[in-house]
């Protein structure tokens, strides 16, 4: 591959993050926002293959109508433990935790986050969070759905769903953290001339992520801390035999989690608004538009809530208007879908890895939100509620959707986080392996919904069982789909070719810096001067050199 | 650079001697109030009292009336996310009437239409 | 991060660092209003469902202890506040002498907290298996504290509350569910509040606020004031439901 003679070798910079310090006290008291986002990306990894697990157990599981694998018992444990893996200590902190850490303060030209110390704390409530979360799937498993709904969770079920509620409520706390921490460093750590319109997509999904984080989490704090004390002291709130309801139980649940789905789902955006300019080399289509759209999503989705319980026995009227609701919030989702396609449209379009995810993202998620619409409709909802077609639905979106950007945004800046480029083709064809993976085990699961099949149970009549198989045998795709960018990530953060600063070429400040950067990111504070998704009038743009125009000493670094 | 830092505004403490004893006459009209047969707007009035009170900690004590637009921003948007937790989940209470028309809550029912019980 | 006097290496100025800071408190206490608001919302629903036990429950409560520790509350919140005009103009020990003050009416106010909590305790008012809100009506000699006069009254309540809903007792927990849950995570702020203002106290013993650096008795004292607020609603909610009978 030596198409310049001329193109200077690139060598890794002397002094980087990853080199400033070593031995285990420099990584797990470290306060710099890029060290905390690998400890993350470590314990999401880790969280990310116990939930992969549990759901190869129920494909497995699924395999036969009668299913031999596993006892009923057991298999209503391994999708509950598989639900509360992914969700909760893998979705919900994947992308937030991992690239916005890292790349939210080299975005916007910052030192690093306003409260380093509170994000390190961040990580450790997680930890503390995850490990009685273990402690329960080891000491028998929860069995009641991720949902946790009463009074099954609070009185009859056997399982071990003390340890889990505690663990998920400590977790909350994480997340509340990072959203505090992000959007204080949003308002506050701007660099010169970074103003509003200037920030990165990625920042501003970033920003209406942290208002759903804040805004929501603490109300599932309370509903768990409440449920948790029911289940132990026996006060009655969700508790119909006491006089409580388990309705309101839904409410506060929903309350957080409907909106928790925009928490996986808004970052992802925000990596496919980098990703499509980029790789289209082509400014980004109605820039206020989608950051606009960004944060009415964030407010829409917490006025959608109880279209998870049109079948609960709430009021015909409050269903009415929770279900215009929901399709309000269709509105913004396709402001974003359309300016993404109008970017791309006349752009000079390059199919790298990253571009792979988000072309993926595209169609996965378009799939998914249409499909949520049947969901929001009061009508086919009565059909297709609690079916399949549910589960397909949501995985395109958080596995089509959040996963894919996830992965996406992964390779994109895993030469900024390591230094070092991936094997370009090992990884386009394993983003081509995930994407039919995903969809042979996720399409089949639409139709077995649309014919009757109801979720979470562990047997099915047999005619279902071609679209079974199908699911199954995608499911074992996808997973090489996954192990292998685990492997070859792993292996090029070490061994990779040497990437250089900016080896896409990207506009971002994120690029401006060495990769890896410096603990303290910039060795000057930058002063931005120029319009975001630029490609036309960067001079300093280049394949193999970064000017330094437009740069002045930072305050107080000399 | 965000909105330029105001310069801090420092309150006397004589305002805060003002603000302390109209919260102490409020809470002494408050328990005078609930002694008042005023039918459902006992609740009512109880809750205008409280909120003229804690709107009188958060412009004074917190300074909030000398804070930036930002802060004033971040408060209402509290309110008004409390509001939609609040208002909207009991909507869906205030408004069921269940197959036999009765409204909720369900609690009346046996009081209402003991014939029904089996 | 690197610390150079009193400013951190990430803020480039005092002033950054201090509006961060005070933004990131006030986000804080927005989370705080959810939190809360959850609770709420679970007491708003059975108060609407089964007002005349919550009645019954709130009319068990002891007015004279509740409004005393509201007066406290408000009164910690005007010596927090008088603390933070303190360190803004330098007087370095008064500071100290209004943090101790706000300290010691907490601690007030956690004093009361137990008398009312014991006697709830030995009333047989605590949600569980031993909840009966007749237990004093029936056992008088269970109940020193309550005099005569105070049981008749009580009696003829909890008969009326009773011939409303017959459930009485099930419905009365769950007002007390309410009470010990929402008095209870406020007791806790206040706990956690303490012990910032210890450590505030430290620091002022120690000279460390000037005008020009009190970051840290600024944010505390909007943590205390949220907490008083909290306590103000708390107070009509739980207290005077429904005096007038």
């Amino acid at each position: 591959m030596s198409t310049a003679a001329a193109a200077p070798v690139k060598t890794m910079p002397e002094h980087h993050y990853l080199n400033a310090t070593y031995g285990i006290r420099s990584w797990l008291l470290t306060v710099d926002h890029k060290r905390i986002a690998l400890l993350y990306l470590a314990s999401v990894t880790f969280f990310f293959f116990i939930g992969g697990f549990f759901a190869m157990m129920i494909r497995l599981h699924l395999l036969t109508p009668s299913g031999y694998l596993l006892s009923a018992d057991t298999y209503n444990r391994m999708f509950t433990m598989h639900g509360v893996a992914m969700i909760f200590f893998f979705l919900i902190p994947s992308i937030p935790a991992v690239l916005g850490n890292f790349l939210i303060p080299l975005m916007i030209g910052a030192k690093d986050l306003a409260f380093p110390k509170i994000n390190l704390l961040s990580w450790y409530v997680y930890v503390v969070g995850g490990a009685f979360t273990l402690y329960s799937m080891v000491s028998g498993g929860l069995d009641t759905g991720w949902t946790f709904y009463t009074p099954l969770s609070t009185v009859y079920s056997n399982s071990a769903v003390a340890p889990a509620v505690v663990g998920i409520f400590i977790t909350g706390f994480s997340s509340i953290l990072t959203g505090l921490n992000f959007l204080v460093t949003i308002h506050t750590m701007r660099a010169p001339g970074m103003t509003w319109f200037r920030l990165p997509m990625f920042v501003w999904a970033h920003y209406a992520t942290s208002i759903v984080m804040i805004l929501g989490t603490p109300v599932i704090a309370i509903t768990l801390a409440l449920a948790g004390m029911e289940r132990l002291f026996g006060l009655g709130f969700f508790n119909p035999a006491m006089g409580g309801d388990p309705i309101l139980f839904q409410h506060l649940f929903w309350f957080y989690s409907h909106p928790a789905v925009y928490i996986m789902i808004l970052p992802a955006m925000g990596v496919i608004s980098e990703l499509i300019p980029t790789f289209a080399r082509k400014q980004l289509f109605g820039y206020h538009f989608v950051a606009a759209a960004s944060l009415a999503i964030a407010v829409i989705g917490f006025l959608v809530w109880t279209h998870h319980m049109f079948l609960t026995g709430q009021s015909t009227y409050a269903a009415l208007v929770f279900s215009f609701l929901t399709f309000l919030v269709a509105i913004p989702s396709a402001v974003k879908t359309f300016n993404w396609v109008a970017t791309l449209y006349g752009g000079s379009i390059s199919f790298d890895t990253p571009m792979l995810y988000a072309f993926g993202f595209l169609g996965l998620f378009l799939i998914g939100g249409l499909t949520g619409l049947f969901l929001g409709c009061l009508g086919t909802d009565i059909h297709i509620h609690d079916t399949y077609f549910v589960v397909a639905h949501f995985h395109y979106i958080m596995v089509g959707g959040a996963i894919m950007g996830y992965l996406g945004g992964l390779h994109f800046w895993w030469p900024k986080m390591t230094g070092r480029m991936y094997p370009e083709w090992l990884a386009r064809i394993s983003a081509l392996i995930l994407f039919v993976g995903f969809n042979l085990t996720f399409f089949p699961q639409f139709l077995l919904g649309y014919l009757g099949m109801p979720r979470r149970y562990h047997v099915y009549p047999p005619e279902f069982q071609v679209y079974n198989v199908m699911s199954t045998a995608g499911a074992s795709i996808l997973a090489i789909g996954y192990l292998l960018p685990m492997i070859y990530l792993t292996w090029a953060a070490f061994c990779g070719k040497v990437a250089g600063d900016n080896p896409w070429p990207a506009t971002g400040l994120e690029w401006k810096t060495q990769s890896p950067p410096l603990t303290e990111n910039f060795e000057v504070t930058p002063v931005v001067t120029w319009e975001p998704y630029d490609f036309h009038n960067r001079p300093d743009l280049g394949l193999d050199a970064v000017a330094a125009n437009g740069v002045v000493p930072a305050h107080g670094d000399d | 650079m965000s909105e330029q830092e105001h310069s801090e505004h420092i309150v006397p403490p004589a305002t805060y001697l003002a603000i302390i004893l109209t919260l102490l006459f409020l809470t002494g009209t408050t328990i005078w109030a609930a002694f008042v047969n005023l039918g459902r707007f006992n609740i009512v009035v109880a809750l205008a009292i409280a909120t003229l009170k804690a709107t009188l900690v958060v412009l004074f004590f917190m300074h909030a009336k000398y804070s930036p637009k930002r802060t004033k921003l971040i408060i209402l948007a509290g309110i008004f996310w409390l509001a939609l937790l609040l208002g909207m989940t009991l909507s869906d209470y205030i408004t069921r009437v269940d197959y036999r028309g009765v409204r909720f809550p369900i609690s009346q029912v046996s009081q209402q239409l003991p014939a029904q019980r089996g | 991060m690197h610390r150079t006097g009193e400013l951190y290496g990430q803020f480039k100025t005092l002033e950054q660092q201090k509006e961060s800071a005070t933004l990131g408190m006030w986000i804080f206490l927005i989370t705080e209003v959810m939190f809360f608001g959850g609770i709420m919302l679970a007491y708003a629903l059975n108060r609407h469902v089964y007002f005349p036990a919550f009645a019954a429950g709130s009319n068990t409560l002891s007015l004279k202890l509740g409004g005393f520790n509201t007066v406290v509350l408000l009164a910690s919140s005007f010596t927090m506040a008088v603390a933070v005009w303190s360190s803004q103009v330098g007087k370095k020990t008064l500071i100290s002498i209004f943090l101790l003050l706000t300290i010691t009416l907490g601690f007030v106010f956690f004093g009361v907290k137990y008398v009312e909590y014991s006697q709830k305790f030995h009333h047989h008012l605590v949600p569980g298996k031993k909840f009966d809100i007749f237990y004093c009506v029936n056992n008088p000699a269970g109940c020193p504290d309550v005099d005569a006069p105070e049981l008749m009254e009580e009696s003829k309540l909890l008969d009326e509350a009773k011939a409303a809903d017959p459930d009485l007792n099930a419905h009365a927990q769950l007002y007390y569910s309410a009470y010990f849950g929402m008095t209870g995570l406020h007791a806790l702020h206040m706990v956690i509040g303490a012990g910032l203002l210890f450590w505030l106290l430290k620091g002022s013993l120690a000279g460390r606020f000037t005008p020009q650096w009190n970051t840290p008795v600024d944010l505390v004292g909007l943590y205390w004031h949220f907490v008083d607020i909290v306590w103000i609603y708390l107070f009509p909610l739980l207290y005077l439901i429904d005096r007038h009978k």
